[in-house]
């Protein structure tokens, strides 16, 4: 077991002797996507707060890639995390391109590195960058502001990425479509991740690790399917929510798990990375049995039937 | 250039400088209009060198007061100065509260007569519109740009320099701008303790029954006042966000 990527133990906040957050532990593996889910006011803003110590926190450690995080100089460890949060922050008077070199230029990069870093980031985030590197952020619609906001939080590289409520404020369809570039760029960068979020679908959909916070604690963490399958409590089981269980579970399960590889079927071919609950609308929405499935390069590996769903 | 032609602010300035320079040529003028006063145009000094004087006063005075109207807001709208953010306001209002006449009567006995008054007296009535201003801008700025800010790493001065003072430079140079135009105003009666201003020739004509000194005076004060008004609507067009010009 490699050395979790941050480590907090006994990590406890209150605010004018009210307890926010209390004795919480919590380990993410390096390259998780750990989802904070819990109702409002559970602590979790304020646990994702203290990791790049926007909020100082009263007691407990917090290590940081096995370092001190409570030790280096507050600026130095912000410039090393990137930061996403719901009103984007984006500084209405720099362009999107001055926005997006922010983090780069505090870290006095060469310009040329910032530039040619700035212009991969809009190209990474589907922006082209002849279009957008010169507007400013007032001209560009709410899920492009957060686009660069996620591109600016990318900027200097940083091995960790923390994400307050990111998407809570944009509308469901770009909100889906944020989410599966957020899903991407994990995959395709490998970073650690901590996102908060009191949204279950978005949690179960992004997550590879959740923790369920309530009152200040983690209640529960683990798997999105332990979380579904197994919870710890009635909180986390009223919380998850009983109700279209099914439906949940289909959610957190992915397509590769159940296909069956060198299979033929028609039609448009379905990505291995999806979850079950695409697999089934597609096939609801095409009036099929049967789908093909490809990996994310378009190679067809196999395909997938509706009973494989139920097995 | 074009845009300059079409400004108020040329026109009236190429009048503001054509009656400075050519005001003793209007002689003959106020003569006919004033018979029994001579010499019909105001000749103890040049309106020149009033006007220089008027300038550098105001200069002097406007530029201190907006300084230190900005040093003290920032300081008001930092954790550390919460305590004063009050006191700062409850002061500069004080300052505008107490009639300028009254502060240069108070200032002569410690300062003298002349310019040094007159100054401290500018300053201290400038001080109220560049505080409250450069306050409210500070404090309007969102506070989720505050907290991106910082939470990418900029030092709080790198806060205050790239986010806070920039977004809030609309707002703080309204403020100075309502600072130096109620200065050129107020300067003139500066006069009444001895400095040379626009108002000396309004002061010696309500003095010595003389109208056309006091319209002469009054008439280029008003002038210099609207005319630095409109340079300050300039400016401010100017300083708006690029993408909003």
């Amino acid at each position: 077991m490699s050395e979790p990527m941050i480590e907090l133990r006994g990590v406890s906040k209150s605010y004018n002797g009210r307890a926010v957050v209390g004795d919480l532990t919590l380990a993410v593996p390096r390259g998780a996507l750990c989802v904070l889910l819990g109702p409002s006011g559970c602590g979790k803003s304020t646990t994702l707060r203290m990791i790049n110590r926007l909020v100082p926190c009263d007691g407990g450690t917090i290590r940081i890639d096995g370092e001190d995080a409570l030790r280096p100089p507050v600026e130095a460890l912000r410039r090393r995390i990137g930061y996403v949060i719901q009103s984007t922050g984006l500084f209405p008077h720099w362009r999107v391109d001055d926005n997006i070199a922010t983090v780069p230029r505090l870290l006095h990069w060469p310009e040329p590195r910032v530039r040619a870093r700035v212009h991969e980031l809009l190209e990474m985030l589907r922006l082209d960058p002849r279009i957008y590197a010169g507007k400013y952020p007032h001209q560009l619609s709410g899920g492009e502001q957060q686009r660069v906001g996620v591109a600016r939080a990318l900027a200097a590289d940083p091995e960790l990425l923390l994400m307050d409520e990111p998407f809570a404020a944009v509308d469901p369809v770009t909100r889906d479509a944020l989410q599966a570039e957020i899903a991407r760029i994990h995959e395709a960068t490998g970073k650690t991740i901590v996102f908060v979020t009191h949204d279950i679908a978005e949690a179960l959909r992004l997550a590879t690790m959740i923790a369920v916070m309530d009152r200040g604690r983690v209640v529960q963490s683990g798997t999105p399917l332990d979380i579904v399958e197994r919870p710890a409590s009635d909180f986390v089981r009223d919380f998850v929510g009983v109700q279209g269980l099914g439906l949940k579970l289909l959610a957190v399960r992915r397509v590769r798990d159940r296909l069956q590889t060198g299979e033929q079927a028609d039609g448009e071919p379905i990505d291995a990375g999806a979850t079950l609950a695409e697999a089934l609308a597609a096939m609801v929405a095409r009036r099929v049995g049967r789908l093909a499935v490809a990996e994310g390069d378009g190679r067809v590996v196999g395909a997938i039937a509706l009973g494989d769903l139920v097995r | 250039m074009r845009i300059a032609l079409k400004t108020p602010a040329l026109w009236l300035g190429l009048l503001f400088v054509t009656l400075l320079t050519g005001m003793p040529g209007l002689s003959p003028v106020f003569g006919w209009a004033f018979p029994r006063v001579r010499p019909a145009v105001f000749d103890r000094a040049g309106f020149v060198e009033l006007f220089l004087s008027h300038l550098g006063l105001v200069a002097a005075a406007s530029t201190a007061a907006a300084l230190a109207g900005v040093a003290a807001a920032v300081f008001a709208t930092r954790p550390a100065g919460r305590d004063f953010r009050t006191i700062a306001a409850l002061l500069a209002a004080a300052g505008q509260t107490f009639p300028p006449a009254a502060v240069l009567a108070l200032a002569v006995p410690a300062l003298g007569f002349g310019a040094r008054p007159t100054v401290v007296a500018l300053f201290v009535y400038g001080l109220l519109p560049v505080v409250e201003n450069a306050i409210a801008g500070i404090e309007g700025v969102p506070e989720g740009l505050r907290e991106a800010a910082q939470g990418m790493g900029m030092t709080p001065w790198q806060v205050l320099r790239r986010v806070e003072l920039p977004l809030a430079a609309p707002v703080i140079l309204a403020g100075v701008r309502v600072s130096v135009t109620v200065a050129i105003g107020t300067a003139t009666i500066g006069s009444t303790v001895g400095a040379l201003t626009l108002g000396t020739p309004i002061f010696d004509g309500l003095a010595g029954n003389k109208l056309p000194y006091v319209l002469q005076g009054a008439v280029l004060v008003a002038l210099f006042a609207v005319v630095t008004d409109l340079l300050f609507a300039v400016l401010a067009r100017r300083l708006q966000p690029a993408d909003r010009r």
